[in-house]
């Protein structure tokens, strides 16, 4: 499959943080083409292995790839009586992005809704310039309350309705790109992978619940235990109103981070792998914990060397993400070849500070 | 459906074209004469039995969209409302640009580099840019130019108990409405108007009126609905799902109360479920109508829509229908000059 | 089913704010272990109580720990300043009684403040009627710990009184060990130490009994009382089946067992998706290779003041839908 073809069904598909199940059987079939095993753990990470050549193969070192696969969204709290509901968020979530948003609520059956707005007119000038509190606005499905009580349970999931949209060029937009863009690089990278010889096994790990507690990627590096862990998340990316220094480039790679979560030496690793083989990258500083999967990882069991590669994506957190697919392209490729680039002679004098 | 090619259309207020051409390919076989006029409005004739009195039935084509004034040295697109548009519902929306529907993306900033209190406040239109994936001037250039509309993307769904989603219900549901009764009702003569730029002002209605010189004319709308829970029932202009909206009063109309009462005892001695619009909010072409030459008696009568002048408006296929079956009847009324 | 209340009206007296539970802890440990097959303390003071099974291995967690406030100073003059053991409001402790682990009892009142609204701890003080510094020294030392100290009260429908959270979940707890007999599970009770500082005691006991299936009772907040903020949890409505907290999204196979058990057996239940807050789940399901767990909450007004409230039919609910959980089998 192309691995834009995987992205678009992973970004039209539904998995808020917690509920990320009605994701996995895309995940499985598309990995298990390029993988030795996929496996579900108990919390719903999907774990895929790809073999290493090493001959020891019960000692052979193990590098863990990390893309999480849940997506911000919102969870019904209460019912109304005239059948709107309303909601709470989960994971982060400005309340100015989903006025007027159209919604799936996952009832019974998923059922269309809208975040219903105002009409200009019946608001005074002044009304325009606050933002709309998430807990005053409501979601119409349609129906009277009765019916909305069988189709709908306080607690049922809500994601954002919006499909890929191809934009110039190899750019697209589209909800939930953080971070199934990090999942595309993973099927990138197995792709790749296929090409080119590497010693160490490889795991492959979709991670659920990043965007609320990090809880599928302590728990899945807790039960692989790999010898290098690396996360590839989104990176901000830059637009007018941010400053340049908080942001990087779409078109101009992956960002690269750099800080406290990082291992210094297989970061150094990293870099030099992308100059050696022409990969476009960038520098992304982030001086204290990340923030991402690579944090979950560091700190468990007794630590683990971390990377974090990140893909430029604008509007993050916004139903309309947007960014260039050459850049998915060019972090699977450096994944790749970084991993490619790691033997068991090497590895203990790269970890060495 | 005719409702979704309707809704699905593009035309802001000034560049109904696309609409325009659409509703003439469904009118042209069923009606006697029609022209543009020279502003953009469509006037058709129908000829049935002269009743004495010239009945004109409007329904404008505009809807309120965006209109691309510059385009940045990085590629991005700067734009302005056109039409009342609530800024707020802007943010993270999907929207496609100028006559090729060329996709678009109207982006925030993420909330990880906002400061708390940033949230509270909403994001001015100047702050607020399309992105349609350029990567220079020069590129987006190739593609868009100042002054090109932009529409939002937002298809036409049915969901809920009967319910429509769609953008500009206001008004392509008064377009969707007149289309059908120029195609069914063949007894009563009377004028179609299809009017341009009400959204801006009720631009098209004037000279379409001065030119038809009506006795009496119907206006037909999409209108306010907010029927929200725990909200004083004065403040609720309309509900869904009961029946079309007949108008008091709003900033450009005092409607008149003979023909509105005629109008109710029609719905009424034919079970059709009606409503009053109740607010003084908001206008339409009726201002304009029933002030042009010697003036005209106007009614408005009105398919409630939540959530108009946003990407998704939603309506109901019963007060679609009833609406309908309350136009059909007074029409026919006045074929048997009662009214 | 029949509950008896006044082992809860003890529960909540007895003291043990975070980090001292001895004495909560020895009463439990007291009241549950004819009915046990194993029991062990671990090192950061959790007690863990094992009915054994063949089934599934389900640590049960109820935390018996409470907020208190704990001396930092004591003034020339006897006076104590104190900061706070877990979520202690200014406002609710104005003018309330209190009482240390020996027994001294004092009373919190605060500095004259122009604007009330801006009352901080550090604006607060304890009297324990005490004379002289070398007086108070003598009944209180820096690092004491002491506890809201207020009456039990109760009507046929509620009790209110201090410390619901979470002796009402020690309670339930308590009241499934006895009542469940050969289980089908592996069951694990810990009455957890520290939670109200951060779920550190559910964490290592998950760390040592490594269970493959968690589930916390706790009391949850309400929306039911004039103008609460928004929240679709009431009073004697039935026991909450948690969905998310700000320390987890429960496990959905987890939620949606209890709901079907709740269903078949006819337990009124309400659903619970709360906007803040965490408990003993939160830890446990990212222990190791991560643990589906959920939470039985049980509804309760004015949670964390010294008067929490909570339905007599809600808790006998918490109780019959524990043990149908436990007493079920188990397939996630």
């Amino acid at each position: 499959m192309e691995t834009k073809v995987f992205l678009e069904l992973l970004s039209n598909g539904k998995g808020i943080s917690g509920y990320e199940y009605p994701l996995q059987s895309t995940i499985i079939s598309a990995f298990e083409e390029h993988l030795d095993d996929v496996s579900v753990d108990k919390l719903g990470n999907v774990i895929g292995v790809k073999k290493g050549t090493y001959k020891d193969k019960e000692n052979n070192i193990k590098i863990m790839l990390a893309a999480h696969m849940d997506e911000i969204g919102l969870m019904v709290k209460d019912i109304e009586e005239n059948g709107f509901i309303r909601f709470t968020n989960i994971g982060g979530i400005d309340p100015r992005t989903i006025l007027g948003q159209e919604v799936i609520v996952h009832g019974v059956e998923d059922l269309f809704g809208v975040i219903g707005s105002k009409p200009p007119h019946l608001q005074d000038a002044s009304e325009q310039n606050k933002a709309i509190k998430m807990e005053d606005m409501t979601i119409d499905i349609g129906y009277p309350k009765e019916k909305v009580e069988e189709l709908v349970s306080i607690g049922d999931p809500i994601t954002i309705r919006r499909n890929v949209k191809d934009l110039l060029g190899k750019r697209i937009a589209g909800k939930a790109l953080d971070d199934r863009a990090g999942v595309a690089a993973l099927y990138e990278c197995m792709k790749e992978l296929e090409k080119i010889h590497h010693e160490a096994d490889i795991y492959f790990v979709t991670t659920v619940q990043e965007e609320v507690s990090m809880a599928g990627a302590l728990v899945s590096s807790y039960s692989i235990n790999p010898d290098i862990g690396i996360a590839i998340d989104v990176g901000f990316g830059a637009t007018p109103e941010l400053p340049k220094s908080s942001t990087i480039e779409l078109g101009k790679g992956p960002g690269i981070t750099l800080g406290g979560n990082i291992h210094p030496n297989l970061r150094k690793k990293l870099v030099s792998i992308a100059k050696e083989y022409n990969i476009p990258n960038q520098v992304e500083i982030s001086p204290g914990p990340t923030g991402t999967d690579a944090r979950a990882m560091q700190i468990t069991r007794d630590g683990i060397p971390s990377l974090l590669l990140s893909i430029p994506l604008r509007y993050m957190h916004t139903s309309v993400e947007l960014l260039d697919m050459d850049d998915i392209c060019n972090t699977g490729k450096l994944l790749a070849f970084f991993i490619a680039s790691i033997s068991n002679e090497n590895l203990e004098g790269l970890l060495c500070y | 459906m005719l409702l979704k090619e309707l809704t699905e259309a593009s035309g802001v207020s000034g560049n109904e074209k696309n609409v325009r051409d659409l509703i003439i390919s469904e009118i042209k076989d069923f009606v006697d004469s029609y022209k543009i006029d020279r502003i953009g409005n469509i006037i058709a004739y129908k000829k049935g039995k002269d009743t004495g009195k010239k009945l004109m039935v409007t329904a404008h084509m505009d809807e309120v969209g965006l209109m691309i004034k510059d385009i940045d040295n990085e590629g991005f697109i700067k734009f302005m409302p056109v039409g009342g548009i609530d800024k707020r519902i802007l943010v993270s929306k999907p929207v496609l640009v100028g006559k090729d529907k060329l996709p678009g993306v109207i982006g925030a900033k993420p909330i990880h580099l906002q400061k708390p209190d940033e949230r509270t406040k909403a994001l001015n239109i100047n702050d607020l840019y399309i992105d349609i994936g350029a990567k220079s001037k020069e590129e987006a250039e190739k593609y868009v130019s100042i002054g090109d509309y932009a529409i939002f993307d937002s298809e036409y769904i049915e969901f809920g108990e009967g319910l429509i989603k769609a953008k500009a219900l206001d008004n392509r549901v008064g377009c969707s409405l007149l289309i059908k009764l120029i195609k069914e009702v063949t007894d009563i003569s009377f004028y179609a108007v299809f009017t341009v730029m009400e959204e801006v002002g009720l631009v098209g209605a004037g000279p379409a009126a001065y030119e038809v010189d009506p006795d009496y004319a119907i206006i037909l709308e999409g209108t306010l609905c907010y029927d929200m829970a725990k909200l004083d029932t004065h403040l609720i202009p309309t509900y869904i799902n009961k029946g079309p909206a007949l108008s008091l009063i709003d900033r450009t109309t005092v409607y008149n109360k003979n023909f509105r009462k005629r109008i109710v005892e029609i719905a009424e001695k034919n079970n059709i479920p009606y409503q009053f619009r109740k607010t003084s909010m908001g206008g339409n072409d009726s201002g304009k109508i029933h002030t042009t030459r010697e003036g005209s008696i106007t009614a408005t009568i009105s398919v409630p829509c939540r959530y108009i002048h946003s990407p998704a408006s939603v309506m109901s296929i019963n007060d679609y229908n009833n609406t309908f079956a309350l136009l059909k009847e007074v029409l026919s009324q006045f074929e048997k000059e009662e009214i | 089913m029949n509950i008896n209340f006044s082992l809860l009206k003890e529960l909540v007296g007895i003291y043990g704010p975070a980090s001292n539970e001895r004495a909560i802890r020895e009463y439990i440990e007291n009241e549950i272990k004819e009915y046990v097959d194993e029991i062990e303390v671990d090192s950061l003071g959790n007690l863990i109580a094992r009915k054994k099974g063949n089934g599934k291995k389900i640590m049960i967690s109820a935390h018996m720990d409470q907020i208190g406030l704990m001396v930092i100073d004591i003034d020339d003059k006897g006076f104590l300043r104190f900061t706070n053991v877990g979520g202690i409001s200014p406002y609710i402790s104005i003018s309330q009684r209190v009482v240390f682990e020996n027994g001294t009892v004092g009373v919190i009142y605060h500095e004259p403040v122009d604007d009330i609204s801006k009352l901080k701890l550090e604006n607060m003080y304890i009297d324990i009627g005490a004379f002289s510094k070398e007086e108070a020294e003598k009944k209180v030392s820096i690092g004491d710990i002491c506890i809201y100290k207020t009456d039990f009260e109760e009507n046929e429908n509620v009790v209110f009184t201090r410390y619901l959270d979470d002796r009402v979940g020690c309670f339930i707890a308590i009241e499934a060990i006895k009542n469940i007999n050969n289980p089908l599970n592996d069951l694990y009770f810990v009455f957890s130490t520290q939670e109200e500082v951060g779920l550190r005691g559910a964490k290592t006991a998950a760390y040592r009994i490594d269970p493959d299936i968690g589930i916390a009772l706790d009391v949850t907040a309400h929306g039911d009382t004039p103008k609460a903020k928004r929240f679709a949890i009431g009073l004697n409505k039935g026991a909450a089946i948690k969905v998310k907290d700000n320390s987890i999204i429960c496990h959905p196979k987890i939620r949606e067992i209890l709901v079907n058990i709740a269903k078949e057996n006819e337990i009124p239940y309400q659903m619970e998706v709360l906007e803040f807050g965490g408990t003993d789940s939160g830890a446990i399901h990212i222990n190791k290779e991560g643990v589906p767990s959920g939470v039985i909450s049980i509804p309760t007004r004015y949670v964390h003041s010294t008067v929490e409230m909570a339905s007599k039919n809600d808790i006998i609910n918490c109780v019959k839908l524990l043990i149908k959980f436990l007493e079920n089998e188990i397939n996630i």
